[in-house]
């Protein structure tokens, strides 16, 4: 009987795979594919239940209104549960289903990829996340940050302190509070040249993985170290973490600023709700808020079809990017189309339909990026909003700053290697 | 492999310890090298070629877990690491000293083994759960050393990107390519391993995990065969570690971290302790099942739900099925796979006649 049990569950199995059809649907005409990969299980699944529906519903909007120059854009979304070797099935088989453009997810998912989406001449983009350096178009041709890389929200940072602490740095302490990690390290040379330049005092607090326990640190900024200003680099729990130990231990929240994974209305509310962190300083690569005529526009889609809203909606950080992440892959498409009158676009033309796109800001959602063949990253504009009666508040407009400190680790990584 | 006998009528050590215990076994490898060198290569599209190195990759690690936990009876937790440790060792040869990739891979190993077999050492004294907790500590020691060790790194992004690997003008860098180069390693890895087992090291190992105490007084150097058990488990660990980097073209800190461990456990119970047959089965079903698993939901998913819920449902359907296919499987069979392959077997061989 055991046998035959087993035998029957072998059978059962191999016939649903086999069933399954290849869903070879190749790139029929008049339909460009946008492959999409997601983490809604995974470590990072806080970001990508409201980042990859947002992605969706941006590219229905589009097909709802004609498509993008008469072509259909489907995007064909693979979760990978932020690991390497699915994100690996899930590149090839956006390859092969003919995808023209990747939004891959994930800093280890993206170094994994650079070297298959290169010789493949397929971009692929990283906002927010992988490599500050591959901001170097001549040196990695078809990687694309399109948002701040670590370097650029480091720099924006210190700036921003800067304004704070009435313009002028000398002799300032500044805390950098990071996760203990590749990413949460990377931004630490540029910081450490700016205070060179600026004469301020810098000092590094590493939390370690999963970076739930940082009582000690913030103590040790708050009381010892004494910090006129605190830049935190955190992921996932630990930004909630950060506000409550602040908060614990009486150092004000309007002296932090958190880089972009510590800035979302999910980090908040893990913190205690808004009331709790009012003060804090949180800086984004796409507008926060519901109020954007592309928002509009959407919630208008799902009225028309007798919808709801999705609840996703209400996380506007997380939201919007993922319309921004959207928005930018089909401008990039759409210059690509417009490029090539009639043909069937390839990843290489997509590269250029990118390297074209330029002040396009989707009613003030996308910060007026200008991408280049050299610089893919597109100016490395941030916005900072503030914690402020229950709700952030924009109290900057996008800006970059010291960029010719980034532009010169940018140039010198490229030289290393 | 694949062959049915007919009763046992072996009278020589020889013929029951032999490499191909029927001649039909050697008709039996010989038709799948030819279905695994030629016919899947030259007629799979290339994705499906991208899983099957993804399969081989984990093949080899799974192997070499196997030796240690399933043949020895050494817990080890430690297994992405000592990969790790391989493949940092190769990229910083290949982009330091510009070396070729068949020296890489050999330092990776040799590298690998070295470190495994220093993790390995308080084996001597403890075992089970504790040693499983000591190589879980040598685990998290070799992830943070190549997380701040930039002479390791190559910089405080833990990534070293290598170059594709050349054979002669060749480079390999299609997956087709890499298919017929991992499978080799495959090859080389399973022949290995089977003849390690059957040999006299093979036979120490299960002499000291079926009752150490035992093993010592009947003249097996304990301190000796552990250690080399850690060393030689380690040293494909390390290969897996730089076959991955130069599949990739990159090795990340990221990719080593302490879940791949419990990937490569997981892999081998699904599979069977102590069967090569079973890590090869295991390496297959931990990977293939999830992507299994979504073809189905794609397929079928639409007939229940909307578009936006399947997208939602797929992955988060794919953990709790894939969770409740492994319960289901070691339910059936604890053993793993490879009892089970066993079982039916065993079934056909006297059917249509039960028992």
């Amino acid at each position: 009987m055991r046998q035959v049990l087993a035998i029957l569950t072998v059978l059962g199995l191999g016939a649903s795979s086999a069933l399954a059809p290849g869903a070879a649907h190749a790139q029929s005409k008049g339909e460009i594919v946008i492959g999409v990969q997601c983490d809604r299980t995974g470590p990072t699944s806080i970001v990508g239940v409201v980042l990859c529906p947002a992605f969706h519903d941006y590219v229905s909007l589009v097909n709802a209104k004609g498509g993008v120059e008469g072509y259909r854009i489907k995007a064909i979304e693979i979760d990978h549960e932020y690991k390497v070797p699915p994100a690996v099935e899930s590149y090839e088989r956006h390859k092969k289903e003919g995808a023209v453009t990747m939004a891959v997810y994930g800093t280890p998912q993206i170094y994994a990829l650079t070297a298959k989406l290169t010789e493949d001449r397929i971009p692929g983009t990283s906002p927010g996340f992988g490599s500050a350096a591959a901001a170097d178009g001549a040196r990695y041709p078809y990687i694309f940050p399109i948002a701040a890389t670590y370097w650029s929200q480091g720099a924006a940072a210190v700036d921003f302190a800067k304004k704070q602490l009435a313009g002028s740095l000398k002799g300032k302490k500044i805390a950098y509070i990071f996760y203990d990690n590749p990413a949460g390290r990377e931004p630490i040379e540029v910081l450490e040249s700016i205070a060179e330049k600026e004469g301020f005092q810098l000092k590094t607090f590493a939390v370690p993985p999963p970076g739930v326990e940082m009582g000690a640190q913030v103590l040790d900024i708050a009381q010892r170290y004494r910090a006129d200003f605190v830049i935190a680099h955190l992921f996932g729990g630990a930004p909630s973490v950060s506000i409550k130990e602040f908060k614990r231990v009486g150092y004000p929240l309007r002296k932090v600023v958190s880089f972009v994974w510590g800035a979302a209305e999910a980090n908040i509310e893990g913190a205690g709700g808004f009331p709790a962190a009012e003060g804090y300083y949180a800086m984004q690569f796409a507008g926060v808020g519901t109020d954007y005529p592309v928002l509009n526009e959407i919630r208008e889609m799902y009225k028309k079809e007798g919808k709801e809203p999705p609840k996703g909606m209400a996380s506007t950080v997380f939201y919007n990017r993922g319309v921004l992440i959207a928005a930018l892959h089909v401008e990039a498409i759409r210059n690509a189309v417009k490029a090539k009158a009639g043909g069937k676009i390839t990843g290489a033309d997509a590269k250029a339909g990118f390297e074209k796109i330029s002040n396009f800001t989707l009613g003030g959602l996308v910060p007026p990026l200008k991408i280049t063949a050299t610089d893919h990253e597109g100016g490395g504009l941030v916005q900072i909003w503030q914690v402020k009666d229950g709700k952030f508040v924009k109290v900057t407009d996008w800006f970059a700053a010291y960029q010719d400190v980034v532009a010169k680790h940018i140039k010198d990584h490229g030289a290393k290697k | 492999v694949f062959h049915r006998e007919c009763g046992v009528f072996k009278t020589t050590y020889e013929a029951d310890m032999a490499f191909y215990p029927l001649p039909v076994a050697r008709w039996a490898a010989a038709v799948l090298a030819v279905i695994f060198f030629l016919v899947l290569p030259l007629t799979l599209h290339e994705y499906y070629l991208s899983v099957a190195n993804l399969v081989w990759v984990a093949v080899i690690g799974a192997l070499g877990l196997n030796i240690l936990v399933g043949y020895t009876g050494q817990v080890s937790i430690g297994h992405g690491a000592f990969m790790s440790v391989g493949a940092y060792t190769a990229a910083n040869l290949a982009t330091r000293l510009d070396s070729p990739w068949p020296v890489n891979l050999l330092a990776g190993g040799l590298m690998a083994a070295a470190v495994g077999a220093i993790v390995g050492i308080p084996s001597l004294r403890i075992k089970g759960l504790y040693l499983a907790i000591a190589t879980l500590a040598g685990q998290l020691i070799i992830e943070w050393t190549i997380n701040h060790v930039t002479f390791i790194s190559g910089g405080v992004q833990a990534s070293i990107e290598v170059p594709r690997p050349r054979l002669g003008a060749m480079v390999l860098d299609s997956q087709r390519d890499m298919y017929y180069f991992l499978l080799v390693f495959v090859v080389l890895a399973i022949v290995g391993t089977m003849n390690l087992v059957r040999s006299r090291v093979g036979r120490a190992f299960i002499a000291i995990r079926d009752q150490d105490i035992a093993a010592e007084i009947i003249g097996i150097n304990i301190f000796r065969y552990k250690l080399l058990a850690f060393a030689i488990s380690s040293f494909y660990a390390g290969v897996t570690g730089v076959l991955y980097t130069y599949f990739l073209g990159i090795a990340n800190y990221e990719q080593f971290q302490i879940g791949v461990s419990i990937d490569y456990l997981a892999m081998i119970i699904i599979g069977g302790l102590g069967s090569v047959l079973g890590s090869i089965f295991g390496a297959i079903f931990v990977t293939l099942l999830p992507i299994a698993i979504r073809y189905s939901m794609e397929a079928f998913g639409g007939i229940f739900f909307s578009q936006a819920t399947v997208l939602n449902l797929i992955p988060n359907l794919r953990l709790v099925l894939f969770g409740a296919l492994i319960i289901a499987f070691l339910i059936v069979e604890p053993e793993g796979l490879n009892r089970l392959w066993r079982n039916i077997r065993s079934y056909f061989r006297v059917w249509p006649f039960a028992y």
